[in-house]
């Protein structure tokens, strides 16, 4: 497809900061964000992403710092003139106008010539396979639906950066992650750098080239999804993004994956264990077992097994032997 | 009789002697002005044929029209004006705005009326100043002719424009028009391929509650049109009080019922479009 003009699409962000008041929404923010990348804002409600996110598209004042498109400010062009893409929170589809109006707005406000727009959402309206609901109002199609014809729209005039605010949030799960995996293809196909905001851990790790983990309007931790699971830098990224024990060494906090953790009926032999304890509790999700054990000095420990593996079923009550590689313990910073 | 009592809502039963008071009392009178005005003087038709027959009636009906389409436009204009600066200024700005809305509806439509006497009458505030420092020789005639009556009506229906005008914009969703400045929409094209489309339920319960309500108009034109400017209401009060014609009365009363009646349907089948505009992006 004809679409972003490959040229353009990285952003620089250098210090941003958003004061609302004397309240720092988003707090010197500084990223590097290459053309053709999906990165996705990452963080808890309230830690400053929508706001981040309107800063780019110019609906949000800055209150200091710099956005520069392939190295040059952007900061005093106005939201109209930005030519950034953009998915609402909620899709903000225009409610008086059809399918086909609402994807061919952005060309019909250029004034370009009616065949010209006719042809390019017919286009948008295949790419998100949409073409039999042409003619029908946002209120006449489901979630799924109008979240496709919110991505057509914000697509249809070819910007180099496309902003997404937690667009499957209003979406139930199962439609979720089939909507992903369009999402996915969509950006392979366009190419174009898509800027995506989600509170879902498991959205940004399948979805993403790299994660931003925002805390409280700062960034927490920047990489890619196998960075940030394997080596999270600290407590907020480790338990944040997938699960995390957090054990106290005499050098430091750890942080331990639950599904990294072995565990077997205590004095089997073999290796020696790492710690020593009872289970607690035993939770059964079918391909998986979660184990709570607490352990002497009055914690618990979250033990993930694969189901298949506990042949020879643990019970509660049961003394246990845990046992971990190494690698498996990450040494976090503290602040 | 417990099936029965199941069926209706106790509730019912409390209020059931007002409503059967309220019915007595509207209904009542309404059909009474309806049978008087098939059966006085004589019964027939002959009230309703004075309508082509007199030029006077059909001088008095288009006079009114034409005063109420003028104030309806001007009035919904202001409100459409006020009702948006209210919704995109500060929240304090807002809440003086409101204040000032509301205190006009708390004066009464008499002292409105002649406090628009005492400042534009011939011997008026305005007319003496101009007059003092020599910006006119003549006083300029606002009172006591149309334009009078127009200032005065637009003046009391400014606010009842405003309201319904203020809840519609007041529930949009801002993110829309986000949207549309996002897809490179200048403000002005935001406004009219976006804004107005989405007010316009708005603007038409705006425009016929405003219309509805200057057909009625009595005080006003009596006062500020000083006996020039007859309008249908002030002259069956005279066909009542004066020349005793209670069938022509009741004729023109009736025929302002079914006026208003119809502008309701209207406005009934546009409230079913802004139930279909609404509710879209959830
Ligand atoms: N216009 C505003 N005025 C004051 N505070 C705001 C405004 N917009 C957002 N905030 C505050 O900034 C913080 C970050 O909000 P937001 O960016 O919406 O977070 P997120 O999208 O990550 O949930 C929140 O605490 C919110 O209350
Ligand atoms: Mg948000």
């Amino acid at each position: 497809m004809s679409n972003s003009d490959h040229t353009q699409g990285s952003l620089q962000l250098t210090d941003l900061s958003k004061y609302f008041g004397e309240f720092c929404a988003v707090n010197k923010v500084s990223l590097e964000i290459q053309k053709g990348e999906f990165l996705t804002l990452l963080g808890p409600s309230g830690s400053g992403k929508t706001t981040l996110l309107m800063m780019i598209a110019g609906f949000v004042d800055i209150t200091s710092g710099d956005i520069a498109l392939d190295g040059t400010t952007i900061v005093d062009i106005p939201a109209e003139k930005r030519n950034f893409g953009m998915v609402f929170q909620g899709y903000a589809l225009f409610p008086h106008m059809t399918v086909r109006d609402n994807i061919g707005y952005a060309l019909s406000v250029r004034k370009r010539p009616a065949k010209e727009i006719t042809e390019r959402v017919d286009e948008m309206l295949e790419l998100v396979q949409l073409q039999d609901f042409a003619n029908r109002k946002p209120n006449q199609l489901s979630g799924g639906q109008q979240q496709r014809v919110a991505l057509a729209r914000a697509l249809c005039f070819a910007p180099p950066v496309l902003l997404l605010d937690e667009p499957l949030g209003a979406l139930d799960k199962k439609l979720r992650v089939e909507v992903q995996q369009q999402l996915k293809d969509i950006h392979k196909h366009v190419g174009t750098t898509f800027i995506y905001v989600t509170h879902d851990q498991e959205e940004a790790l399948s979805m993403s080239d790299r994660i931003v983990i925002m805390r409280d309007g700062a960034i927490e931790q920047v990489g890619s999804p196998y960075d940030l699971y394997e080596h999270p830098a600290t407590e907020f990224s480790a338990s944040f993004l997938g699960k995390s024990n957090f054990l106290r060494r005499p050098d430091g906090l750890y942080a331990l994956r639950p599904e990294k953790i072995d565990i077997r009926a205590a004095g089997n032999g073999g290796e020696p264990a790492r710690l020593t304890g009872a289970i607690k509790s035993i939770t059964y999700f079918g391909s998986m077992q979660r184990i709570i054990v607490s352990i002497p000095d009055g914690d618990e420990l979250e033990v993930d097994i694969d189901s298949w593996r506990n042949q020879d079923p643990l019970h509660e009550g049961q003394q246990v032997d845990m046992l971990w590689q190494d690698i498996a313990a990450v040494k976090l910073a503290e602040g | 009789m417990n099936a029965i009592r199941k069926k209706i809502n106790p509730g019912w039963i409390l209020v059931a002697p007002f409503l059967l008071l309220v019915v007595a009392l509207y209904l009542g009178p309404i059909m009474n002005i309806l049978w008087l005005s098939v059966t006085d003087p004589e019964p027939g038709l002959s009230n309703y044929q004075k309508l082509y027959q007199s030029d006077t009636m059909a001088r008095i009906i288009w006079t009114t029209f034409r005063i109420c389409v003028v104030t309806t436009i001007f009035s919904v204009f202001l409100g459409y004006w006020i009702a948006y600066a209210m919704v995109h200024c500060h929240q304090q700005q807002k809440n003086y705005m409101l204040a000032f809305l509301l205190v006009s509806f708390w004066i009464s439509i008499l002292v409105r009326t002649f406090s628009w006497l005492m400042l534009l009458g011939r011997k008026g505030l305005v007319n003496d100043a101009l007059g003092g420092i020599g910006v006119i020789s003549e006083p300029i005639a606002f009172m006591r002719n149309e334009l009078g009556v127009l200032i005065g009506m637009v003046h009391y229906m400014v606010p009842y424009a405003v309201l319904p005008l203020l809840v519609n914009m007041q529930s949009l969703d801002m993110r829309v028009m986000n949207a549309s400045r996002n897809l490179g929409a200048t403000g002005t094209q935001t406004f009219w391929r976006v804004y107005l489309p989405l007010t316009t339920p708005g603007l038409v319960s705006s425009t016929l509650l405003v219309f509805i309500l200057s057909l009625g108009f009595y005080v006003t034109p009596a006062v500020l049109g000083g006996g020039k400017v007859l309008m249908i209401a002030e002259y069956i009060s005279v066909q009542l009080l004066v020349t005793l014609k209670w069938g022509t009365a009741a004729m023109l009363a009736a025929l302002m019922l079914l006026g208003v009646l119809a502008m309701l349907y209207i406005m009934s089948q546009f409230m079913k479009l802004s139930t279909v505009f609404g509710g879209s992006s959830s």
